[in-house]
């Protein structure tokens, strides 16, 4: 009795995926559970588990297909079962709500029968292909230039062709993955969307190295976390949005929402790109307790396994780029939260003290990206200062001063 | 005087003129139709398609029956030809469909004239036939007058032993050896008729190769099996002098190139060089009518002459020389004379050469493609590949189609084989829809058929015949 591997539900407006990698090939042996097959979809990749044990007899859909929710990848015999021999690779399965059925007669007339069956080997609009054949009849020419020109009209999962220009002996391509383009629509959303501006202050760590160096070891001991920087910069952030709630909002629409909760997304660089996850209620989290949700987060990004709940719903974000080395930096706003702030690396610094004097401090260059349309200034600027004073002074964030 | 005024007189009842005619009617418009020759049909039905076809399926009966019988197993003791026989049954054939035209043109109401027409003023003609001359007026003339028989100089014709094809049509016996000069459609087609029937026939030819207008492989394949069937060839040879006498024709011929004269003998010489524009009597430069260098009636896009109100179509404007084309063309102008849109898609006109095996084809050679630079794709099948024609035992041959190298779309197909005329109706109707090779492969043809070799040429475009 054969089962079958169907695609699981995505996420949130995750309607489709790409098969990223078959980890199995016809004929292996598969456990229940034991994931068969990863799918990459605009947020995360994500692994589909065998949902019986037996044989792996068919893959119906191969690498780099597309595929929507529900669709039928593969097949799993019976235990022992011998696997069903498919011939060489099956062509794209079409996603259903996108399956051309025979192409639609255009002004009464059908397309020629190579046209036809160009159509359909394309999963192509025949309405969008203009005919030149006797009273507008699609011709098997008119489908060959369709195809040739880039991917305007056709449904979104047909055949785009490469770009008409020569290859370069110099270049390499690359085709963006599907993470890297919604990364990149995201981007730009953020951009055209808000009116965003950024304010700079500078923080010195002096106080806050010294407390680390302090209690790490014994944090460690107690909470088996690592007593890291995040959890101070989490908190003090808290700290200030509660006094700044516009920070902590969101325009929707003509309305500005502000929130009550304080869910904190934290930036993690991964191979593939960078990833968000969110700290809920940090809040209400301790230290310990940011850390190693944070922790926690950064293993699951590195190996790949981040759900898309676990990206979502976020309503303030940091962003890290001075472990890159970064000194200074305008980060760009993770829609669609109002605010980001940005770490940058600590550099000793020559500083003019209280008294006058100079002093080598460590300093941090911290920035804030802000919708102007839910933030004024005034409020972006204070709020900035007093994740500045939490961070110079921790015991600020203790006595919630 | 309101009988002799019509909306339309077409002048010539050929195929042009007729269905010019006839259309014309159909489309309400009053219509009266000048022919002088005292049937209708034109060259076409009298003097040229009709009775060499007939002639062409009679003699081949005979060469059939003398050469292929024996293969079916089916033997006889005495076979002869009874000429009048033949021709008396060619002659009913023609007067059949001639009176057949004007039992269409009675259904029609087109009012049918004979005599000689001359146009003497715009929309006026004066008809002049055995009871006299009549004057009649219309609002449109169309001229159809067709073409005759080109002459060539130094060879005249007396239709007794210098023919015209009008006498290699009507020939009291059979030529002991006929010398046909010009091996286009005509000279190759009365050829094999006489060949056929006993005659020596040698076939003298100005250029280098038979079916001049033709794709290159099929006139060197038509030449081929011609030779087989008997027929010698002299190629790039004109002749330049004819002497008859006491039944005997004495031909001077020189190399087309220049250089050494020499003689031939033959009891009957065919002229088939090729045919000319006919307007004699017409009245065309009086009324200041334009013809070109050529003698050809120049029109526009929609037949007009230059003379408002005189138009014309068929042989006499030149084009392609066939009684199709001239059809076309009388559908067309009757339309537009009725308001609406009549056009002729002179790309996809097919021509046929009544051999046997016999030659069709439609679109452009191989030689014009590569002259224009065309980038194509050929796809060649022969019949020796089909199963139909070799269980008729009709094989030679092959069908050739050509095509875009990048749209797929059928830009020419040849024939050479049994039933290639009507075989070419396919592509010819294909070419009309703007169709791509891999159509024609696509579309189901019955089995066993002829037609199969149309399709597997197809598949041969995408080198991927089936049968070969």
């Amino acid at each position: 009795m054969s089962t079958q591997i169907v695609v699981p539900a995505l996420g949130e407006s995750v309607s489709e995926a790409t098969i990223a990698k078959w980890f199995k090939q016809v004929g292996d042996i598969v456990a229940a559970d034991e994931p068969i097959v990863e799918l990459e979809t605009d947020k995360v990749t994500v692994e589909v588990p065998a949902p019986s044990a037996g044989t792996l007899s068919e893959i119906l859909v191969e690498t780099g297909a597309t595929v929507g929710v529900g669709a039928v990848l593969g097949v799993i015999g019976a235990a022992g079962a011998a696997a069903a021999v498919k011939p060489a690779a099956v062509a794209a399965v079409k996603v259903p709500e996108l399956a051309v059925a025979a192409p639609a007669a255009v002004g009464g007339h059908p397309p020629a029968p190579s046209a036809r069956k160009l159509i359909e080997e394309n999963s192509l609009d025949a309405a969008a292909i203009s005919g030149t054949g006797k009273d507008g009849r699609i011709t098997k020419g008119d489908v060959l230039s369709t195809l040739e020109k880039p991917a305007a009209a056709p449904a979104p999962v047909a055949a785009a062709p490469a770009a008409p220009r020569a290859p370069d002996v110099r270049e390499q391509r690359v085709k963006m993955t599907r993470l890297r383009k919604r990364i990149a629509e995201r981007l730009k959303e953020a951009q055209n969307t808000a009116a965003m501006l950024t304010t700079f202050n500078e923080v010195d760590m002096t106080a806050l190295n010294a407390l680390r160096s302090q209690y790490k070891d014994a944090f460690e001991k107690k909470h088996g976390t690592k007593l890291g920087f995040m959890s101070f910069f989490v908190k003090a952030c808290v700290t200030a949005l509660k006094e700044w709630p516009a920070v902590n909002g969101e325009l929707v629409g003509d309305e500005l929402v502000y929130k009550n909760f304080y869910d904190i997304g934290v930036a993690v660089g991964t191979p593939s790109g960078l990833v968000v996850p969110v700290v809920r209620e940090a809040d209400k989290l301790s230290f310990a307790g940011v850390e190693s949700t944070i922790a926690g987060y950064g293993k699951k990004a590195r190996d790949g396994k981040l759900t898309i709940d676990e990206m979502t719903g976020g309503t303030f974000t940091i962003s890290n780029g001075g472990v890159y080395g970064s000194l200074m930096s305008t980060p760009i706003l993770n829609t669609p939260q109002s605010a980001i702030l940005g770490m940058h690396k600590t550099m000793l610094r020559p500083m003019v003290m209280a008294d006058g004097s100079i002093q080598a401090r460590p300093m941090m260059y911290l920035a804030l990206s802000y919708d102007h349309r839910i933030i004024d200034g005034r409020e972006a600027v204070s709020f900035l200062v007093r994740v500045k004073e939490c961070i110079e002074d921790p015991q600020r964030i203790l006595l919630d001063m | 005087m309101s009988e002799n005024n019509f909306d339309v007189v077409v002048v010539g009842g050929g195929p042009g003129g007729y269905v010019a005619a006839i259309r014309a009617a159909q489309l309400g418009l009053k219509t009266a139709c000048v022919e002088s020759r005292g049937s209708l049909g034109g060259t076409c039905l009298n003097v040229g398609c009709i009775p060499s076809k007939a002639l062409l399926q009679s003699s081949h009966h005979f060469a059939a029956a003398q050469h292929e019988f024996a293969h079916h197993g089916i033997k006889f003791s005495k076979l002869e030809v009874d000429l009048a026989a033949m021709m008396a049954r060619k002659d009913k054939v023609v007067s059949g469909l001639t009176k057949g035209i004007e039992g269409l043109f009675k259904k029609n109401k087109v009012t049918y004239i004979v005599g000689a027409g001359r146009l003497t003023a715009p929309g006026t003609i004066a008809v002049t036939g055995k009871d006299g001359e009549q004057t009649i007026t219309a609002k449109s003339i169309i001229i159809a007058t067709g073409s005759e028989v080109t002459p060539l100089p130094g060879v005249e014709i007396d239709e007794k032993h210098i023919i015209s094809s009008t006498g290699a049509l009507a020939l009291g016996a059979v030529p002991k050896h006929m010398v046909v000069i010009g091996a286009g459609v005509i000279g190759l087609e009365l050829g094999s008729v006489w060949r056929r029937l006993g005659a020596e026939v040698t076939v003298v030819e100005f250029l280098d190769r038979a079916l001049p207008l033709n794709d290159g492989e099929v006139s060197k394949q038509m030449q081929r099996i011609l030779e087989k069937q008997g027929i010698k060839f002299k190629m790039g040879t004109k002749v330049t002098a004819a002497k008859s006498h006491k039944g005997e024709v004495t031909l001077t011929l020189e190399p087309a190139k220049g250089g050494a004269a020499e003689e031939m003998k033959a009891d009957s010489v065919l002229v088939a060089i090729g045919r000319r524009p006919f307007t004699n009597g017409l009245g065309l430069s009086e009324l200041g009518v334009e013809i070109d260098n050529r003698g050809f009636v120049k029109v526009d896009g929609h037949f007009r002459t230059n003379v408002p109100g005189i138009y014309a179509i068929g042989d006499v404007i030149g084009g392609a020389m066939l009684a199709h084309k001239a059809e076309e063309e009388g559908v067309a102008i009757a339309e537009i004379l009725a308001g609406q849109a009549g056009h002729v898609n002179y790309d996809v006109i097919p021509a046929v050469v009544y051999t046997h095996p016999e030659v069709a084809s439609v679109g452009r050679t191989e030689e014009q493609l590569k002259a224009d630079g065309v980038a194509y794709k050929s796809g060649k099948f022969p019949f020796m590949a089909n199963s139909r024609a070799r269980a008729i035992d009709d094989a030679d041959g092959f069908v050739k189609i050509l095509a875009d190298a990048k749209t797929d779309r059928i830009l020419g197909a040849h024939i050479i084989g049994p039933m290639a005329g009507d075989l070419i109706a396919e592509v010819v109707m294909g070419m009309e829809f703007g169709a791509a090779a891999e159509d024609i492969a696509r579309t189901c043809h019955a089995h066993p058929g002829l037609g199969e070799a149309v399709k597997e040429a197809a598949l041969a475009v995408d080198a991927r015949a089936i049968h070969m």
